[in-house]
């Protein structure tokens, strides 16, 4: 239970099928050192909201705190992976970590039967167990946040907002059981970050991938000079100042090259069909001869048709367009609304 | 429910509530001059005599304040400033965030000061003052206060004694330990939360307080008295009773949980009669409470935060235990625990325990 309206949601609607519901909060960080506020409590706003929710809907409620897992497992890295030059994703890092592995061992521990979550993603038992689906709600999908949960975990994992036609519907449930939180406004994209700065944390942690460097084209040539390559993720045109255009056509990175701090421009047509990647997992069976299927490069991304290849043990990509993947981000393999497992994208 | 969480707090014994209920009913303002107002006045002159007489204090030389926190910081904020600073290494949160920077007296693997080294930092340095817990919050370990006093008195320095865990359950007496100040909490002894009282040593009862206000406890403490929790702080000073009871009790939920896996933390040392410390190797803290807590057990781990989270005991840190710092419950037994709740602690924990422990080596994540 973040302390948002969807958790709280999620609590209630299992209370209500009858369930015994114990409410966990994750302590992930000082909220009060994140914001700068010296001397602030350590739990933010959004603990006492999900304690009061689980207050108000009579069920126990337990805060963990997660802070050092969390300062390993997704802060540092995040940092560390921008400093290799990456476009990371915490989220997953979260969900594959703190949340759907450590809880899930809570649960087992507490001798629950299940973790439920409020996360906009759907669990449909398939003939193999359980398969991990997007929501019903196009806008509100997680799924592509969520690939790394292993079969394992996905078979303890319900979500009960999945099927939930849209947000509206959420936070109107919410009124209905009489939640405070029915209209509190959604949270920002990277927790941590309150102040919509990541470059500060990873200048915090890993000054290096804020110093200066070159900006170079194809050819080596330098065109510009940049602040740091964690400001940087390959497919961006913005802060390249004069490097952005070249012969009345506008460039792009394409690559980082955090060895020598290098940022590389280039036409967009410079993109690539091959994608590798690394920590693949799988929600299918693994298919020996190439999976035809639909993948998505980004969060806010569309589906790309492409063939999963294995190749001496590692897994690529073969997109039927080129495109331009970042490094870092993840690449999950859809069949339809289900997921068949993903990985995280390598360097080319 | 059964609540083993004494330390936290005990259930209010009913002479407590009795006096409470009594008081509330008082009409006044113990500074005022007129009848009504002496009449409070010495509600609050009464106990704290009866205070004073129970903790080997005069009556002039105790302070009411708002509990065991205050208490310590007032004593250091009064005693600590202009001299050095010492504290041992397993104080609990109230005296560490008072004294920061002070330098730590080490314990052994049983939680007890190690007076040698005490020794060696008190020996020829400028003034000090020193803060020894009589008993700690975590493990119950009794220590030794008295012989500390006497080192601390030859040397020169003062002694500051956080008595909280041991009010309500052993001697506590602040002549006879022959230390200089003594703070108290009556919610740990069965009386009401919100109140306590720092006792002071003659010889430096006259303090500056934190709080001035109108000059209240002879200017040292401003602020309108809480009257009935005084009353009712009051009617928890008998002496201890019952321990042996206790003692009985403890050691055979002790012995249950050790049945099953559990390691006893500072088990070695002299201890409170209702407290023990127990490690389930490889199974975190906060999920032991809460799983038994699930099971209708109240127990506690390490120094719970407002949040609620549950973090690593920085006592058990300092006893050198290592990863069984962070795989501890504290199971303190109430002044009214009945058999049953041993018998209930004792069938959760099995359950539990089946569950969670683990090697050791596997629980460094």
């Amino acid at each position: 239970m973040s302390g948002g309206v969807d958790s709280s949601v999620a609590a209630g609607l299992l209370r209500d099928l009858g369930h015994e519901v114990i409410g966990v909060t994750l302590q992930l960080y000082d909220q009060g050192a994140a914001a700068g506020r010296k001397g602030a409590c350590c739990a933010g706003q959004d603990i006492h909201d999900a304690r009061r929710a689980a207050d108000h809907l009579g069920i126990p409620h337990y805060t963990i705190d997660a802070e050092a897992r969390f300062a390993k497992a997704v802060i540092a890295d995040f940092a560390d992976s921008y400093a290799a030059g990456e476009t990371p994703v915490p989220c997953i890092r979260c969900n594959q970590t703190v949340k759907f592995h450590d809880l899930t061992v809570l649960a087992a521990d507490l001798g629950a039967d299940r973790l439920a979550t409020g996360h906009y993603v759907r669990r449909v038992d398939g003939p193999e167990g359980a398969e991990l689906h997007r929501a019903a709600d196009p806008d509100r999908d997680q799924s592509w946040f969520m690939f790394a949960t292993t079969q394992a975990q996905l078979e303890k994992c319900i979500f009960p907002l999945g099927g939930m036609p849209d947000k509206r519907a959420v936070r109107d449930l919410a009124v209905q059981l009489g939640l405070a939180v029915a209209e509190k406004p959604d949270s920002q994209d990277i927790c941590f970050v309150p102040s919509g700065s990541y470059a500060d944390i990873v200048g915090r942690l890993r000054p290096d991938a804020l110093e200066p460097g070159e900006i170079v084209d194809t050819a080596g040539t330098v065109v510009g000079r940049h602040d740091g390559v964690a400001r940087y993720t390959v497919g961006q045109s913005k802060r390249l100042g004069p490097a952005a255009m070249a012969d009345g056509e506008r460039r792009m990175v394409v690559a980082t090259e955090p060895g020598t701090r290098r940022i590389v421009v280039g036409p967009r047509t410079l993109a690539t069909d091959v994608v590798r990647l690394r920590e693949v997992n799988w929600l299918t069976a693994p298919s020996s001869t190439g999976l035809r299927c639909a993948v998505k490069l980004r969060a806010r991304d569309g589906l790309r048709p492409a063939t999963v290849e294995m190749d001496e043990g590692a897994v690529v990509v073969r997109l039927d367009e080129p495109a331009l993947p970042a490094p870092g981000q993840a690449c999950v393999f859809y069949d339809g609304d289900r997921v068949l497992g993903g990985g995280f994208i390598g360097r080319p | 429910m059964y609540y083993l969480d004494a330390n936290a707090s005990e259930p209010m014994r009913p002479e407590a509530k009795a006096a409470m209920l009594e008081a509330f009913d008082a009409v006044g303002n113990p500074s005022s001059v007129h009848g009504p107002g002496r009449a409070v006045r010495r509600l609050i002159e009464d106990a704290r005599e009866r205070v004073a007489a129970r903790f080997g204090a005069r009556g002039q030389d105790t302070v009411f304040v708002s509990g065991g926190t205050e208490a310590d910081a007032l004593a250091i904020h009064a005693l600590g400033t202009g001299r050095r600073i010492a504290i041992g290494v397993t104080e609990h949160d109230a005296v560490r965030a008072a004294a920061p920077g002070g330098w730590t007296i080490p314990v052994s693997r049983e939680g007890l000061a190690d007076l040698d080294a005490l020794r060696d930092w008190l020996t020829g340095g400028p003034p000090a003052l020193v803060c020894l817990m009589l008993a700690n919050n975590e493990t119950g370990a009794i220590q030794p206060v008295a012989a500390a006093a006497a080192l601390c008195r030859a040397h020169g320095a003062l002694l500051h004694v956080d008595a909280v865990q041991a009010g309500g359950r052993i001697a506590a007496d602040l002549a006879a330990l022959g230390c200089h100040s003594l703070a108290l909490s009556a919610h740990k002894m069965g009386g009401p939360k919100g109140v306590g009282a720092l006792l002071l040593a003659p010889e430096v009862s006259a303090i500056r307080p934190l709080i001035s206000g109108g000059g209240q406890e002879r200017g040292r403490r401003g602020g309108t008295q809480a009257v009935p929790a005084i009353a009712g702080f009051a009617a928890v000073c008998a002496p201890p009773s019952d321990q042996d009871r206790l003692a009985t009790l403890r050691d055979r939920a002790e012995a249950a949980a050790v049945r099953y896996g559990a390691i006893v933390c500072g088990g070695g040392a002299p201890r409170l009669a209702n407290t023990v410390s127990l490690a389930l190797p490889g199974a975190r803290a906060d999920a032991q409470v809460i799983a038994l807590d699930l099971e209708g057990i109240a127990v506690s781990a390490g120094a719970a935060c407002s949040s609620g989270k549950v973090q690593t005991s920085h006592v058990l840190e300092a006893m050198g235990l290592g990863a069984l710092a962070g795989q501890a419950i504290r199971v303190s037994l109430p002044w009214n625990v009945e058999d049953a709740a041993i018998d209930a602690f004792e069938a959760a924990y099995a359950r539990m325990a089946a569950r969670m422990r683990r090697p050791l080596v596997s629980a460094a994540a």
